[in-house]
């Protein structure tokens, strides 16, 4: 059993109707523009392989037209692929039949879409039971449970209104309580929150991440924005013209940028947030620092550095020291990385 | 020059041999059909019949209650519930009582079997491409051919009476309830097909849970443009024999009654307006999702 739950495995995707044949051309490296302006069709994706980590949240990222809404869709095959794998749970999603894949919708991989994706003829709770419906569950129990899943993302008292009755935050938060109903194990999240204002939006972040912390979905999350990305991601893929760039934990992205592409996202990103203490943990000195759990952000022991008289912190996990980081470590790490490389001579972990 | 001066046309007598072969094989196709092609139209005969006698046979009082209880339960309006049976009494007093009930036993069959029919043929259009390209020109031509044309065919298969007359008035009223089908199915919103997609729907779930209710306006649209066109096609079916309002109608052209033809025409619009209110209002009560804001 591998530590995904789900695999892609050489994905490619061509739109057109000679998609079959035009795989060999991609792979020996033609270009998107290249294969529009000769041959008539369009690069979806282009031999992508990644792996889900199962409980955690995948963001996979990418500005429009990256391709990332085509590979989310190739998972529950609402697209189909013109070559590849995925293997959810060891089997293969392209394989099944019709009956198969139905099941797997229903019971497998439920989904929550960018402008929400709600039916407006009805009702909130008549929304969030849709899935359950489809899964023949009897209308009390469906009832009940969408019930539990509407008052857990805060729609409690709404559960007749109809959905243009509510503001856009609302409207998602029933498409995720609907997507939660089915109980499956796997949550798409196709720009679930890119439609709302970035206020809500933090909002919505919260919901889902205290939701995550104690149902551990294996959470597959397209966005275009870093900084949610940053926030949200257990993992990070970042796309680019149907071709996976780079994938790490969000550290890592920061950190080292695959090339000048993802270079270019990140600069701008508040990195005291993003980067723990364990990143710029290095060997321990003789030294004695401000003891702090290597999981805080620098952000976080900076604050706490303020109000003690240190300026070393002696990286802790549990109650053993594991290395340390110093005050011109911290500025050096959150400066961009255009400065660092003529600055610090700290090498990160 | 003659060639210019004169269309090339068909030699006469072939002509002639033409026209006499088509209308002699389908006098044999008549002969020899027509029975069983009757027989297989019978149960819509009696059903007629049968509507027909039972709101002949109802006390007028109870007809009314039924009429002002069906308008309010469709419109939720007392005015145009008032209006309606405000109406029908004027009809029975003008002595049109009987004429009126046969009309809207016509056309309530009528509407019934274009219904029933039109809305699976909508369903399976909007699902391929192919068959509405096919069934498109069907509809132009049920919809624009003079009736005669088609009238004198089913006369002759069928002869003269309810049933010929009741095709003639489903060939003309069909078309408007299978095209606003079709085309509610299609504007439906690809995104929320997609949801019903992703959370596993089969094509019997999607199509009843998702589709024809976000298509009900247009369809809507499609039942009440049936009825009134139904309505409009009574005094054609009075020329082949179906009671009701168009035959005073019809009698009135040809003996100069001003005022008969005024009033059953009249009678005519009244019901056509009674239908069409609470049709419509009963459709816009059915999307009360639409009105956004406010609460429930």
């Amino acid at each position: 059993m591998s530590k995904y739950k789900i695999e892609i495995k050489n994905l490619y995707k061509i739109f057109g109707p000679n998609d079959k044949d035009m795989v060999e051309l991609v792979a020996n490296g033609t270009g998107k523009q290249e294969l529009l302006d000769k041959h008539g069709h369009v690069l979806g994706l282009k031999n992508v392989n990644i792996g889900i980590l199962a409980n955690s949240v995948n963001v996979i990222m990418g500005l429009s037209g990256s391709g990332k809404s085509t590979l989310i869709r190739h998972i529950n095959r609402l697209i189909e692929p013109t070559v590849g794998e995925i293997i959810v749970d060891g089997e293969n999603v392209l394989g099944m039949n019709h009956e198969k894949i139905r099941d797997f919708r229903r019971f497998g991989a439920s989904m929550v879409f960018q402008k929400f994706g709600l039916m407006p003829h009805r009702t909130v709770i008549e929304n969030a039971m849709y899935g359950l419906n489809i899964q023949g569950i009897a209308s009390v129990e469906a009832e009940k449970r969408a019930k539990h899943w509407l008052n857990r993302v805060g729609l409690s008292g709404f559960e007749d209104r109809f959905p243009a009755q509510l503001s856009g935050g609302m409207q998602q938060r029933v498409g995720l309580a609907r997507a939660l109903a089915t109980d499956a194990d796997i949550l798409l999240m196709d720009e679930a929150f890119s439609a709302l204002d970035p206020l809500i939006r933090a909002d919505m972040q919260t919901i889902l991440l205290d939701l995550q912390a104690e149902l551990h979905k294996t959470i597959v999350f397209i966005t275009h924005d870093l900084d949610e990305a940053l926030r949200i991601g257990d993992d990070i893929a970042i796309l680019r013209d149907g071709e996976l760039i780079q994938k790490g934990t969000p550290q890592n992205i920061v950190l080292k940028p695959a090339d000048d592409y993802v270079a270019d996202f990140t600069k701008d990103v508040n990195r005291a947030r993003v980067l723990t203490l364990n990143t710029l943990s290095h060997d321990t000195g003789s030294k004695e620092g401000l003891r702090l759990d290597g999981d805080l952000s620098i952000e976080q022991a900076m604050q706490q550095m303020v109000n003690s008289e240190y300026n070393l912190v002696t990286v802790m996990n549990d109650s053993t020291p594991i290395g340390q980081v110093s005050l011109s470590d911290m500025v050096g790490a959150i400066s961009r990385p255009d400065a660092t490389n003529s600055g610090s001579t700290t090498t990160y972990r | 020059m003659g060639f210019f001066n004169e269309f090339p046309a068909m030699e006469r007598t072939d002509l002639r041999d033409l026209k006499k072969g088509i209308d002699a094989s389908f006098k044999d196709f008549s002969r020899s059909w027509g029975e069983s092609i009757e027989a297989f139209f019978d149960p819509l005969f009696y059903f007629l019949v049968y509507f027909e006698k039972l709101l002949l046979s109802t006390p007028w009082p109870i007809i009314i209650s039924i009429v002002a209880g069906l308008s309010y339960w469709g419109s939720r309006s007392w005015r145009l519930s008032a209006g309606a049976a405000i109406s029908f009494l004027f009809i029975g007093y003008l002595g049109m009582w009987d004429n009126t009930m046969s009309t809207v036993a016509l056309i309530s069959v009528a509407t019934f079997i274009c219904i029933a029919l039109g809305i699976p043929i909508g369903v399976a259009m909007s699902k391929s491409d192919r068959l509405q390209s096919t069934i498109t020109p069907i509809l132009d031509v049920m919809q624009t051919i003079p009736i005669f044309v088609y009238l004198l065919p089913v006369v002759m298969l069928l002869g003269i009476g309810k049933v010929p007359g009741l095709i003639a008035v489903c060939v003309y009223a069909m078309p408007p309830i299978v095209r606003l089908t079709n085309l509610g199915l299609r504007l439906v919103d690809k995104e929320i097909l997609e949801a019903a997609d992703a959370f596993g729907s089969n094509y019997r779930q999607r199509l009843f849970s998702v589709q024809l209710p976000l298509a009900l306006p247009n369809i809507f649209a499609g039942v009440n443009q049936t009825i009134m066109m139904a309505l409009a096609m009574v005094v054609i079916a009075s020329m082949i024999g179906v009671k009701g309002l168009g035959v005073p109608v019809l009698q009135s052209i040809q003996n100069q009654y001003l005022a008969l033809g005024m009033m059953n025409g009249l009678a005519i619009v009244a019901l056509a307006i009674i239908f069409d209110r609470v049709s419509q209002k009963y459709g816009k009560r059915l999307q009360r999702h639409r009105e956004g804001g406010s609460d429930v």
